[in-house]
């Protein structure tokens, strides 16, 4: 049989702490190595030991922007795995799993969820089989699933007998690298690259490496004597590699955005530890001593403070003295931070602030992706000041909009929040290396040196000097000439309080203006990307309008991709809102009339019955349809939507696309996939 | 080019109530300032929130008013990221020790070289007479309703266990023993904290100037009168670590004499160990050379404007297939 999509998901799951990071990485990286694009997700609890965590890797030698729900093979070592993963096996899938399940009870497997057992249960109600392991695997084999059984304590035995090591305890660490061998096996991928792939993640540490590359070629040997039906359903794809694909990169998306902060010149950051923020510094922190074209070594300080708050406000003061200053953080340690926002907004200063949303309110699913803070950070903080909100919609331009956001945080002198989230941050992929050197470094009105040396108070520097625009001259803590003062409260041209009504108005204009500024001076397809627009050459019956901004981009790049194929007759536009704060709203509602316009102008007949607009995010309110409907006469037919804490996939997109387009369905489509 | 006292002085209107014990403070600390020649630009003044958070405004000096009980972060942001600095924080005892108290604990463990100065009423003077942490059990003053229901917090003890390196007490009216203390404040190599016992006139009417500079009657002999506040130093008390093995029992002489509280009050040193690290050493044990190459003065970019760090290394990690 051969596969019915044109890339492959390999899905490996265990309890959190038995290697099931560490064997996909290893996968990932072989897959690359052959030429092959891959995107890697992570699942994980919030737990440390025995909670069920999966990673799923879905490779092909076409682009890959997303995962997929389905699963061509599935790896276990476990029972809940086997529960939790099986039912979403494609027909003719392969299940790697071990024999010893069958002594296990479902029952008592403590960490299952309800959503796994009744999915579980329904499946084997519909098919009239028994509620044990017994009934599960009649099941998958009426569903053809290919059972590769690896009897993983024997096999260890086995295999310590004949490399002479008898300590099998250490060795039951090798798991994880059987369970893998096994399915480069039903792969029939190459054995080198498996084994490159295992030299390179161990690379320090020789002894490991050697003893893992030698479980590798057993089990691997194993499964091909054993199982001679192995079909070479899956050689096709792995066979046509492109040759460009072997320089690319792998990125995971905690360290892109660090990677791009390094190169704006973020040299310094704080965090207080959360997910999925943190990776973010210990990566900064990792590579902290920084090469320079000029021979000279740079550096980043990161400091992990005692809270959000002061995480905040160290990164403040250090913005004072002039050095690109960031903070990282995460829904609940954000909430934290909303006073000091207003401070740095009220003294203009460029602050930047990484926020990695995960689902709230609260603690809420700390470990799970959401898109539920968008309305959040285009409020957070009382009273009212110019703040930039700007999202990255996959990891590789995660890495350019970092730089984009430092320069924009110093031309406007503003706190600027940049938008990540869960998804991009524990995902992975393939892509071309950054290409950074051209890349330009904007730092607005910050002085160099200063005007005068004098202490004289008729040129006393103003560093909130009006008369200017909504951007003044800024110096950086202990530059000669140019004393200044902050404030929290309502200041003067100096810098000193005042609470002259006069004044403030003056003050607050200066401010608040920024907000036209920005949209006047942000180069228009840096604010509103289009990522997607056919043209069919023919008269289209529909106009579809996607809206949607973040992490959401790459399921429906994959999702277009299909169904602009599929069908012809239909005109696609994706709009990917990348500043949302200030909104660009004119601009939005021009792309869109001229979209519209210019169809009309070809085909007289083309009315705007024929117009159909969807908002697309992973929240309960659609907020990005909140702010269209505040900004522009726009009103969205549609909202996908997703708030279970589990990324939106490329078929559930593709399949509510599918829906609308048939007339079939809601205008509020709710998605519900995931584990 | 010499800097005169009154270069450490702006025009600002200053508008504490008349009295107050903020006004010794200020001077204090630009005669400091000027005493030690620190040149105008080279100073900044952090400040919470409070009458105390007003003071950068009076000093000429870099000066940045902050937020209510963060000042201490804010201000070691900025000296972590320009070591070059010379920063003195300041702010309320409801500043730093009610909202603020995590922020002090915290700064303990890392010996920034600041000069952390608290000025301690034991009210919350500009919210119009609250109760502060450093107001006593069961006072009542004239603002209050009732009496104080919370016992208090001991600021000296506080830093002590802290891990604060040098640990001072000044009273706001003696300016001219209260300068020599900020002045050896700023110049310890560490984190330094003063705590100066400063009179409240309008909403403290229990600890005041009177109170403060009054006398007890010797039992033995009547005719000696024993002032309230008396400098440890002339009772032969020395807080000074010379080696690091006695940190731990100096440390316990100060806790000591910081709890003398009502008849006799210590100023002066509590405590000074120089033999700690700091937070830049540490540092620089990691990043080479971080004092004459700090965050603050790197150069991120190119005459054109392109960026000036080389990532090519981190990408060659990230590369699937590496070369050779």
């Amino acid at each position: 049989m051969l596969i019915s999509r044109e890339s492959i998901s390999w899905v490996i799951g265990g309890p959190q702490g038995s290697g099931v990071d560490s064997a996909s990485h290893i996968f990932l990286k072989s897959i690359a190595m052959s030429g092959l694009n891959v995107f890697g997700k992570r699942e994980y609890h919030s737990n440390i030991k025995g909670e069920h965590s999966y990673f799923s890797v879905r490779f092909s030698n076409q682009i890959v922007r997303s995962h997929v729900d389905d699963i061509d093979i599935l790896a276990t070592f476990d029972a809940e795995t086997i529960i939790r993963h099986s039912p979403f096996l494609v027909k003719g899938g392969t299940l790697i799993y071990d024999p010893d399940v069958f002594t296990k009870r479902i029952e008592e497997i403590h960490t299952l969820d309800r959503s796994s057992i009744s999915r579980l249960s329904q499946i084997l109600d519909k098919n009239k089989k028994e509620f044990s392991f017994r009934g599960l695997f009649e099941e998958l084999k009426e569903r053809n699933i290919m059972l590769i059984e690896l009897p993983y304590f024997q096999l260890i035995k086995e295999f310590s007998e004949q490399i002479q090591d008898t300590s099998l305890s250490k060795l039951a660490r090798i798991t994880n690298v059987m369970s893998l061998a096994a399915s480069w096996a039903v792969l029939k991928f190459n054995t080198a690259i498996m084994k490159h792939g295992i030299e390179d993640t161990f690379v320090n540490k020789p002894k490991i490496s050697e003893i893992n590359v030698k479980a590798a070629l057993f089990t691997y040997d194993y499964v091909k004597r054993n199982f001679k039906d192995l079909t070479d359903r899956y050689f096709n794809l792995l066979d046509t590699k492109s040759e460009n694909s072997k320089h690319f990169i792998i990125a995971q998306g905690n360290q892109t955005s660090p990677l791009g902060k390094i190169v704006a010149g973020c040299r310094f950051q704080t965090y207080y530890p959360i997910t999925p923020a943190t990776d973010d510094s210990e990566y900064l922190e990792s590579n902290q001593i920084l090469e320079q074209s000029d021979e000279k070594n740079g550096s980043v300080v990161v400091i992990q403070s005692e809270d959000e708050i002061s995480a905040v406000t160290m990164a403040i003061g250090a913005a004072l003295t002039g050095v690109r200053a960031c903070t990282t953080t995460s829904g609940p340690g954000f909430s934290l931070m909303s006073e000091a926002l207003g401070w740095a907004g009220i003294n203009e200063v460029p602050l930047l602030v990484s926020l990695y949303q995960r689902a709230g309110p609260s603690t809420g699913l700390p470990t799970r992706q959401e898109q539920g803070d968008l309305l959040f950070s285009i409020n957070t903080g009382h009273g009212e000041f110019p703040r930039i909100v700007y999202a990255s919609g996959d990891i590789e331009e995660s890495f350019y909009d970092t730089i984009r956001v430092f320069n924009y945080a110093e031309i406007f002198q503003t706190p600027v929040i940049h938008l990540l989230d869960k998804y991009l941050s524990n995902s992975i992929i393939t892509c071309a290396p950054f290409n950074y050197k051209g890349l330009r470094i904007e730092r607005g009105r910050l002085l160099k040196t200063s005007a005068s040396k004098k202490n004289d108070n008729d040129i006393r520097f103003k560093r909130f000097k009006m008369g200017m625009g909504p951007v003044s001259d800024r110096a950086p803590l202990g530059m000669e000439g140019t004393i200044f003062w902050n404030t929290g409260d309502e200041h003067d041209e100096f810098g000193h309080i005042t609470e002259d009504p006069t004044t403030r108005i003056l003050m607050m204009e200066k401010r608040m203006s920024k907000l036209e500024y920005i949209l006047a001076k942000i180069p228009k397809d840096e604010q509103i990307a289009i990522e997607y627009e056919n043209n069919s050459g023919s008269e289209p019956k529909k106009l579809v309008i996607i809206i949607s901004w973040g992490s959401t981009k790459g399921a429906i790049l994959d999702s277009l991709e299909r169904l602009s194929d599929e069908r012809q007759d239909v005109q696609f536009i994706f709009i990917q809102i990348k500043l949302l704060n200030p909104f660009p709203g004119k601009l939005l509602q021009e792309i869109i009339d001229n979209k519209i316009g210019l169809i009309k102008s070809n085909y007289k007949k083309f009315s705007d019955k024929e117009v159909t607009s969807i908002v697309v995010e992973m929240n309960y309110l659609s907020q990005l349809d909140i702010l269209i409907k505040q900004n522009t006469t726009i009103n969205s037919d549609y909202r996908i939507l997703k708030y279970n804490g589990r990324p939106i996939s490329y078929p559930e997109i593709y399949q509510s696309l599918k829906e609308i387009l048939n007339n079939n369905s809601k205008e509020r489509v709710v998605l519900n996939n995931g584990v | 080019m010499e800097y005169k006292i009154a270069d450490y002085k702006t025009e600002v209107h200053n508008d504490w109530c008349a009295g107050c014990g903020d006004f010794g403070i200020l001077n204090s600390i630009q005669m400091a300032l000027y005493d030690l020649q620190i040149l105008p630009h080279e100073a900044v003044i952090f400040s919470g929130i409070g009458c105390s958070g007003k003071t950068p405004h009076f000093i000429n000096t870099f000066g940045i008013h902050t937020l209510h009980g963060r000042v201490l972060p804010f201000a070691q942001g900025a000296k972590l990221a320009n070591p070059k600095l010379k920063i003195i924080a300041v702010g309320g005892d409801g500043d730093g020790l009610g909202i603020g108290s995590g922020h002090f604990v915290n700064a303990g463990r890392r010996n920034i070289d600041i000069t952390y100065i608290i000025y301690n009423n034991g009210v919350y003077g500009l919210t119009k007479g609250q109760a502060s942490p450093t107001l006593k059990l069961g006072m009542k003053t004239k603002s209050l309703p009732q009496p104080n229901v919370n016992e208090s917090i001991n600021p000296i003890a506080l830093a002590c266990i802290s891990g604060f390196t040098f640990i001072a007490r000044g009273y706001s009216y003696d300016v001219r023993y209260l300068k020599e203390i900020i002045k050896k404040g700023i110049m310890h190599s560490g984190l330094s904290f003063i705590d100066i016992l400063q009179p409240c006139p309008t909403y403290n009417d229990i600890n005041t100037k009177e109170w403060y500079q009054s006398f007890t009657i010797d039992e033995n002999n009547p005719k000696v009168r024993i002032p309230k506040i008396y400098k440890l130093e002339d009772e032969g008390y020395n807080g000074l670590v010379t080696n690091n093995d006695e940190a731990s029992a100096k440390i316990m002489a100060a806790i000591d004499k910081a709890n003398e509280w009502e008849d006799r009050i210590p100023v002066g040193i509590f405590y000074e160990n120089n033999t700690v690290p700091t937070f830049e050493d540490r540092l620089q044990t990691r990043i080479n050379n971080y004092p004459d190459y700090p965050p603050a003065v790197q150069n991120i970019m190119d005459d054109e404007g392109n960026p000036n760090t080389n990532i090519d290394r981190l990408i060659d990690e990230l590369k699937a297939v590496k070369k050779g």
